[in-house]
């Protein structure tokens, strides 16, 4: 009865689906417009009446849970899914390059430094890549399940240095981080999370748009084609190795984003922050939502966020909750939630262009 | 520092390297023989290991009755009694992992290669249930009635859709191995009376010196461990190669297809596999428990990642591959700690996993991985 | 006499202590239809495999259209112009046929990860084009009309063809089909084997390993036979065909005439 709901669920979404590419140009733009503009009302969604109530979430406000943890978990899932879903790498370690981000912009605005943090986010995003090509490049060789164990290692020896090193702040961490700058009107205080939401989702419609034109392009198909058959892709003359390396590659550079942004928030990190769980929860929300679809990463990062949050029981079960879900995932819909429709598979009419064809 | 202390440390580390390193041969045996007849990485045989321990303790504290006590009043025990105590928290512990590994092979892998059965699919709709009632009701227990209320029916739907008998990708093998895995020890961190917190196991073996050795003194529990891990292995090593049910072992692992034309029951034969390197963890788990007195939550994990990495080392699917392996990385990781502190003991052992799979992917005695499938 | 495209020249392979292929000597000429056959475990796949860089030859050479391709990485196999389909139909799953032959296509193309970011124009003429050529490519195969459809759900006769065309979106020089009338009826037996000759006349040259005698002795200029990793012969249809050691490897297998 839980697949019913699930498979409803998912064809409201297939419907949806087609009554959105039946729509023209403008349609689709107002469309958008007008879930962009919701999004970033959302801090006030708890003031709706009725649905108000609903959406709430008892013990937190609603705006740091829409920050510190939804924004998170969207921006990481999203990342994460480029490496797993759409490439098919099983990457356990994917907590490393959050952390490294998120360490960079602290020794660069705190520790060792003194730069706006605005300035650190590039920095810490270019050597999140360079640590994901440094972890990528001798490890891409390895199959599947090699892959995994090695990717753990990394994320677990990150975070060891961190703990060990007195430069990275060792078991204290480092506090002070910088701040955003206050820019269209808003200040980065302490207390206040939205400006840092609003910047959140910005930085996720960011990420969601380069993606997006990433999947419809040779460089998607040539991810896909690695998840679906390496042998029979590199044979058809795909570079496997490289492209392998470009997912890592983005990954970390999407995950450093999400480390860069949580340290800018809290303003002070140690290496509690980044234990293995958290690998496991951003695995769960890719794998829960629907891999290889970026719309169920984002559903599953929203979902895993939010959650434990809404419901307070589940909050300090959640680790466990979530990987009983990952059992049951597995065993009965390993394709998620929102699973990446192929072609015009529930489509009434077939169409001529391509099914990706939603966005430019 | 003068000579004389640095051949004494030598030896000092080297013993307790072995030791250390038994222990990772053991737990290292269960994921080889896994991989070996599945070609799957038994992600929550760390776990598999920790309940172990935590039979260990059950059996010394509940069963046994031995008190913990502390420093200069330890409960020793000697003679029979002392080895019949042994004996009993090892056996409980090999139960303990045994039936966790049956377990965990029914919930989390059977229903993946689409011959689900009536075990798996109580314990994933109990489950079910329970995770849905903790959205509900905050009081355990009655999370729990009702979670045993609603298995029956919940079981009987997953059942039907076990009939449908696909089998699943490889990843897919994998995340329920990790998603099973992280359940296990949380369930342990959230649930057990000390929470996340350490345990600790009663000692009744007093740790005298045995004997000296150039100089170090050689600890009784070392002793015990060693003899006791190469014991475990013999006897495996034995089945395997003796006994009707250990050459099915060996036979699924090189073909698993033509053993079952052969007649072979292979699920069986995946059962006993389990069973194997659940038991092996279990007498793991007991020396682990007689050395370090101690146990938690999550200590399957560090040990687990170590223990793969020892059969990797040694060469995965290969029995005797394990067993170098562990002792190699036991030693490796003593002496690492020694020259760059011990802090770097865990780096340690992730690095020469990260430089096994990169230069020698087949291990030391060889068992090749990632080959081509055209 | 023609351009040798293809050179196999004296490769042998072996796998540990199995030599799979002994001292084996092949030549294809430019557009020439070479069929290849022998009975089961004759080496014939691994023939192919070690021509198309699946494997690399443990004594002898390789040489395409006068360089050297022994050893080469396997998408530089086919960007040199050699492309494959194979036995046991491989194709993505979880694309769309088109799709699929556009990752063939993509082999030929330069722009890359900041091409796609940015949407450059160089980007965006070599995707329609891509496309454009796809389309074509699936007309000429005669299953557009499944374009969008997920390559999983396509009736079997669909998804041979479906391979070939993503092998011929590589734009190679020598294609190598393996076993491509398995599973056929007849008829399309038949249509295959007009395919092949189509095929052949827009440029190609095709080496084929079958079982069917019908298909391979139709339609090839030329077979050679492999037994026990050997090469036992090597002529025009009808030499080979009451060529005494050829029959004798055969002897008991029938010619699957279906």
């Amino acid at each position: 009865m839980a697949n019913a709901l699930v498979s409803s669920f998912r064809r409201g979404a297939d419907s949806f689906g087609d009554a959105f590419h039946r729509m023209n140009k403008w349609q689709k733009y107002s469309f958008y417009a007008i879930v962009i503009v919701a999004l970033y009302m959302a801090p006030f969604w708890p003031d709706i009446p009725v649905i108000g109530q609903i959406v709430d979430t008892p013990g937190t406000q609603f705006s740091t849970v829409l920050n510190d943890q939804i924004i998170i978990f969207v921006l990481v899932a999203l990342g994460l899914n480029v490496v797993v879903g759409l490439a098919g790498l099983l990457d356990l370690g994917y907590v490393g390059f959050y952390a490294v981000g998120a360490y960079v912009t602290a020794i660069l605005t705190s520790a060792h430094g003194n730069l706006p943090w605005l300035l650190s986010l590039p920095i810490a995003v270019v050597v999140s890549m360079i640590f994901g090509v440094v972890l990528g490049a001798p490890t891409l060789r390895l199959r599947g399940d090699y892959l995994a164990i090695v990717t753990l290692g990394f994320g677990e020896i990150i975070r060891l240095t961190a703990k060990n090193m007195d430069w990275l702040g060792a078991s204290r961490g480092i506090s002070n981080i910088k701040k955003p700058p206050s820019m269209f009107g808003l200040k980065f205080g302490v207390l206040d999370p939205k400006p840092y939401y609003y910047l959140g989702l910005t930085l996720v419609l960011i990420v969601v748009f380069v993606l997006h034109r990433l999947e419809y392009s040779r460089v998607g198909r040539a991810w896909v084609s690695i998840r679906e058959d390496e042998d029979a892709a590199e044979l058809m003359g795909v570079n496997t190795f490289k492209f392998k390396l470009w997912a890592f590659t983005i990954g970390a550079a999407v995950g450093g984003l999400a480390g860069v942004h949580y340290a800018g928030k809290v303003g002070f990190i140690n290496p509690d922050n980044f234990p293995l769980q958290l690998s496991i929860l951003f695995l769960a929300a890719v794998v829960l939502g629907g891999s290889g679809n970026m719309y169920g990463a984002i559903l599953g990062g929203v979902l895993v966020a939010y959650v434990p949050e809404r419901l307070r029981n589940f909050a300090d079960k959640r680790v466990f909750v979530f990987g009983v879900v990952l059992v049951l995932m597995m065993v009965f819909r390993p394709e998620g939630i929102l699973p990446k429709r192929v072609g015009d598979e529930h489509k009434k009419r077939s169409s001529s262009t391509e099914a990706g064809e939603v966005a430019q | 520092m003068p000579d004389w202390l640095i051949i004494r440390t030598f030896w000092d580390l080297t013993v307790t390297g072995l030791a250390l390193g038994s222990i990772y041969a053991l737990v290292a045996l269960g994921y080889t023989l896994v991989y070996g007849v599945l070609r799957l990485i038994n992600f929550a045989h760390s776990e598999i290991f920790m309940v172990g321990t935590f039979g260990s303790l059950l059996a010394s504290s509940q069963f046994l009755n031995i008190p913990l006590l502390e420093d200069g009043n330890y409960p020793y025990r000697t003679g029979m009694t002392l080895i019949f105590f042994l004996v009993v928290i090892l056996i409980v512990a090999m139960l303990f992992s045994g039936i966790s590994a049956v377990l965990l092979e029914r919930v989390a892998y059977r229903p993946l290669r689409g011959n689900g059965e009536g075990v798996g699919a109580a314990a994933l709709a109990f489950l079910t249930a329970f995770v849905v009632s903790l959205i509900f009701i905050d009081d355990t227990k009655v999370n729990l009635i009702v979670s045993l209320a609603l298995t029956a029916p919940i079981a009987y739907s997953y059942m039907r859709i076990f009939k449908r008998g696909r089998q699943a990708p490889r990843l897919a093998f994998l995340i329920s191995a990790i998603g099973a895995s992280t359940a296990i020890a949380e369930a342990v961190g959230v649930w057990g009376t000390h929470g996340r917190d350490q345990y600790q196991t009663a000692r009744i073996l007093e740790k005298k010196t045995l004997f000296n050795l150039f100089g170090t003194d050689v600890r009784i529990d070392y002793v015990i461990v060693i003899i006791g891990a190469l014991l475990m292995m013999t006897a495996l090593t034995l089945f395997v190669n003796k006994t009707r049910l250990g050459r099915g072992v060996r036979a699924v692992a090189q073909d698993a297809e033509t053993s079952r034309i052969l007649g072979v029951n292979v699920d069986l034969i995946i059962i006993v596999t389990f069973a194997l390197g659940g038991v092996m963890a279990g007498g793991a788990a007991m020396l682990f428990t007689l050395v370090y007195d101690q146990t938690r939550f999550n200590i399957g994990f560090i040990l687990g990642v170590k223990s793969f990495t020892a059969a990797v080392l040694g060469g995965i699917g290969n029995l005797k591959g394990a067993l170098l392996g562990g002792l190699v990385l036991g030693l490796v990781e003593n002496y690492g700690s020694a020259i760059f502190g011990g802090q770097w003991k865990d780096v340690i052992a992730f690095t020469v996993l990260l430089i096994v799979l990169m230069f020698r992917p087949t291990g030391l005695l060889g068992e090749s991985l990632g080959k081509a499938r055209v | 006499m023609s351009e040798i495209l293809l050179d196999f020249n004296n490769v042998t392979m072996q796998f540990g202590g199995v030599t799979a292929l002994s001292e084996v000597t092949l030549q294809i000429a430019r557009g020439e239809i070479l069929g290849l056959i022998g009975p089961n475990g004759a080496g014939k796949t691994t023939c192919f495999n070690v021509m198309t860089g699946v494997y690399s030859p443990t004594i002898g050479s390789v040489t395409f259209n006068g360089q050297s391709v022994t050893g080469l990485k396997r998408h530089h196999i086919t960007k040199a112009g050699i492309a494959r389909t194979f036995q046991n139909i491989r194709l993505f799953s979880q694309m769309t046929a088109l799709e699929n032959v556009m990752v063939g296509a993509d082999a030929r193309k330069k722009s890359s990860v900041g091409g796609a970011i940015l949407r450059t124009p160089r980007q965006r003429r070599e995707e329609n084009e891509a496309r454009e050529r796809s389309m074509e490519l699936l007309t000429f195969m005669g299953i557009a009309d499944r374009a969008n459809n997920a390559a999983r759900n396509l009736p079997y006769g669909y998804q041979r063809r479906l391979e070939i065309a993503r092998a011929l979106a590589t734009e190679p020089q020598l294609l190598c089909l393996d076993e491509p009338a398995a599973g056929f009826n007849p008829a399309e037996k038949q249509e295959l084997n007009e395919l092949i000759l189509k095929i052949r006349q827009q440029g190609y040259t095709v080496l084929l390993i079958e079982h069917d005698m019908n298909v391979v002795m139709k339609v090839s200029d030329r077979v050679a036979v492999l037994d026990f990793g050997k090469k036992i012969a090597d002529g025009k249809p009808d030499d080979v065909r009451n060529n005494p050691d050829v029959i004798a490897a055969y002897l008991g297998v029938d010619d699957n005439a279906s």
